[in-house]
């Protein structure tokens, strides 16, 4: 069955994020000269306006920031038999946030700042997204 | 900062049925509500030389509509592509377009076919592009979906309740009985908020704006000129346009920003208050973006009428009814008048000070605080008589 939800439209600055995620690893930029982690993938780092940076891999490891839950599916057509879900803004140890999906958990469980863990699920063979499931006691 | 205190004023203003499906082309809303304000102000369509509206690519070219209606010459047209973050900004333009001689007699509009055409509330093509890679994957995708973020953080921070969203939507809803324009016109209770069906946790469908087919314009001119003209003027006495730090690339993402239990409002209040020599003690009747209830919470708190966290109990006791303290978006809001993306809220503040709005009028307004945004980036203005 094809894939139908919205997928990532992949380029030159968000190529290695989506490259290591097919890996499974959860890679993020640091400027190459202040050493600021940085997320969502730019040109240039917003502290020092370096235009060098390197790639580092995350812990994968974070809390709930903020989240929800869908109830009413928006495109009908495609979330319909994916409601409810949880859309959570995750705080990453390296201070980063990231949104994602909160799985293997029920929605009305989810509590802010709980700790979370990234799992990678593999959409396409192009895509693998990641997504983060609760940290296990 | 807005250096031109009451040198511009709102000389007319004009709007189209609300409704759901109105059957018509969005040029054809736009001028109609244009040619409404014209006439309101007692001008003729030859006085108009200036155009500035905002779109999400759903609305029409200023041009167009100078086209349609026959402006002789349009010596300024200006087409944001924004949201409601410019529904005041715009008119902030207007006003220093005609400082810059560039035009003299400006009109502001926004026309959009909001629900029979593109539906803001809808959802996006399937090939994430750009900043949405990080966010539309993930089922992230409507403007509730986004907000909803936003209020729970608030939920979070302060303990903030469903009862305190549910005090803005009735008491709007309110409001709106009492306005002819006004799409939702039948009375709601708290009971028929907390029973109101569950669209994205933390929002019920009463926590939703509308949407809406409809247009509504106000023009713009110098005070002096106004004095001159059929209307008492309503003068702009003040205003901001901005945000804070990581805005984000679009309007949906805020991926950087420093926390969601505060917005814009918080990062232009000075410049706001400083510009019309006015404070949050001033402002008789404020008609507030409410694209959601929470947004409410998070502009009251930002623009200093009370302290950061407790919007919810500021709004709560009939302190933002009609014959409260500060009553609110006296037209009923995007909530339940409609939703032509703020710029309504103008033509309410409008009405409330020339003091033609009829059974829903507050006594004695002087002063009116209009708000444009929600999220990362807004506008507002302080307009007074
Ligand atoms: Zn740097």
């Amino acid at each position: 069955m094809s894939y139908g939800k919205p997928l990532p439209v992949v380029d030159p600055e968000t190529r290695p994020f989506w490259e290591a995620c097919r890996e499974g690893r959860l890679m993020l930029q640091r400027c190459a000269r202040c050493g600021h982690t940085r997320f969502p993938p730019t040109s240039f780092c917003p502290k020092c306006r370096s235009g060098e940076h390197e790639w580092v891999e995350s812990r994968g490891r974070g809390r709930v920031f903020s989240w929800i839950v869908v109830r009413h599916p928006v495109p009908r057509e495609v979330y319909a038999m994916e409601v409810p879900y949880v859309v959570a803004l995750i705080e990453l140890d390296e201070g980063v946030r990231m949104a994602s999906n909160i799985v293997g958990i029920a929605p009305e469980s989810v509590t802010a700042g709980m700790p979370v863990r990234v799992v990678f699920r593999r959409a396409t063979p192009e895509i693998t997204l990641p997504l983060f499931e609760p940290e296990p006691s | 900062m807005y250096a031109l205190r009451d040198k511009y004023a709102i000389a007319g203003i004009g709007w189209t049925d609300y409704t759901k499906r109105s059957g018509r082309t969005v040029r054809s809303l736009a001028s109609e509500a244009c040619l409404a304000a014209i006439d309101d102000a007692g001008l003729k369509v030859s006085d108009i030389d200036g155009f500035v509206s905002f779109n999400f690519n759903d609305s029409v070219p200023a041009i167009a509509v100078a086209t349609e209606i026959g402006v002789p010459a349009a010596r300024y047209a200006n087409d944001f592509l924004s949201g409601g973050n410019a529904a005041n900004m715009i008119v902030l333009t207007a006003a220093a377009v005609i400082e810059a001689g560039l035009a003299e007699t400006v009109l502001c509009y926004r026309a959009m076919n909001g629900r029979s055409g593109f539906r803001l509330g809808g959802g996006r093509e399937l090939a994430a592009h750009g900043i949405t890679q990080f966010t539309a994957p993930f089922g992230w995708i409507t403007y509730p979906q986004a907000m909803a973020m936003w209020c729970r953080r608030h939920m979070i921070e302060y303990g903030t309740t469903a009862e305190q969203l549910g005090e803005i939507a009735v008491t709007f809803r309110a409001n709106a009985v009492a306005n002819p324009r006004a799409m939702q016109r039948d009375p709601i209770t708290m009971d028929d908020y907390m029973a109101s069906r569950m669209i994205v946790e933390p929002f019920r469908m009463l926590d939703i704006c509308l949407e809406t087919d409809g247009a509504c314009a106000v023009l713009v001119t110098s005070t002096a000129r106004a004095r001159d003209l059929r209307r008492k003027p309503v003068l702009i006495a003040g205003g901001a346009y901005g945000g804070g730090p990581d805005q984000g690339e679009d309007l949906f993402d805020a991926l950087r920003w420093p926390d969601h239990s505060h917005n814009y409002a918080k990062y232009i209040a000075d410049d706001l208050w400083r510009s019309a020599g006015m404070g949050p003690a001033d402002i008789d009747v404020a008609q507030i973006y409410d694209c959601f209830t929470y947004s409410i919470l998070m502009q009251l708190e930002g623009l200093g009428f009370c302290r950061e966290g407790e919007g919810g109990s500021f709004v709560q006791g009939g302190r933002i009814a009609r014959d409260g303290e500060l009553p609110l978006n006296t037209h009923g809001g995007l909530l339940s008048e409609g939703y032509i993306h703020g710029l309504n809220h103008v033509v309410e503040a409008v009405q409330q000070l020339r003091g033609e709005a009829g059974p829903r009028q507050v006594p004695g307004v002087e002063t009116c605080l209009t708000t444009a945004g929600a999220m990362t980036c807004g506008s507002a203005m302080v307009l007074s008589n």
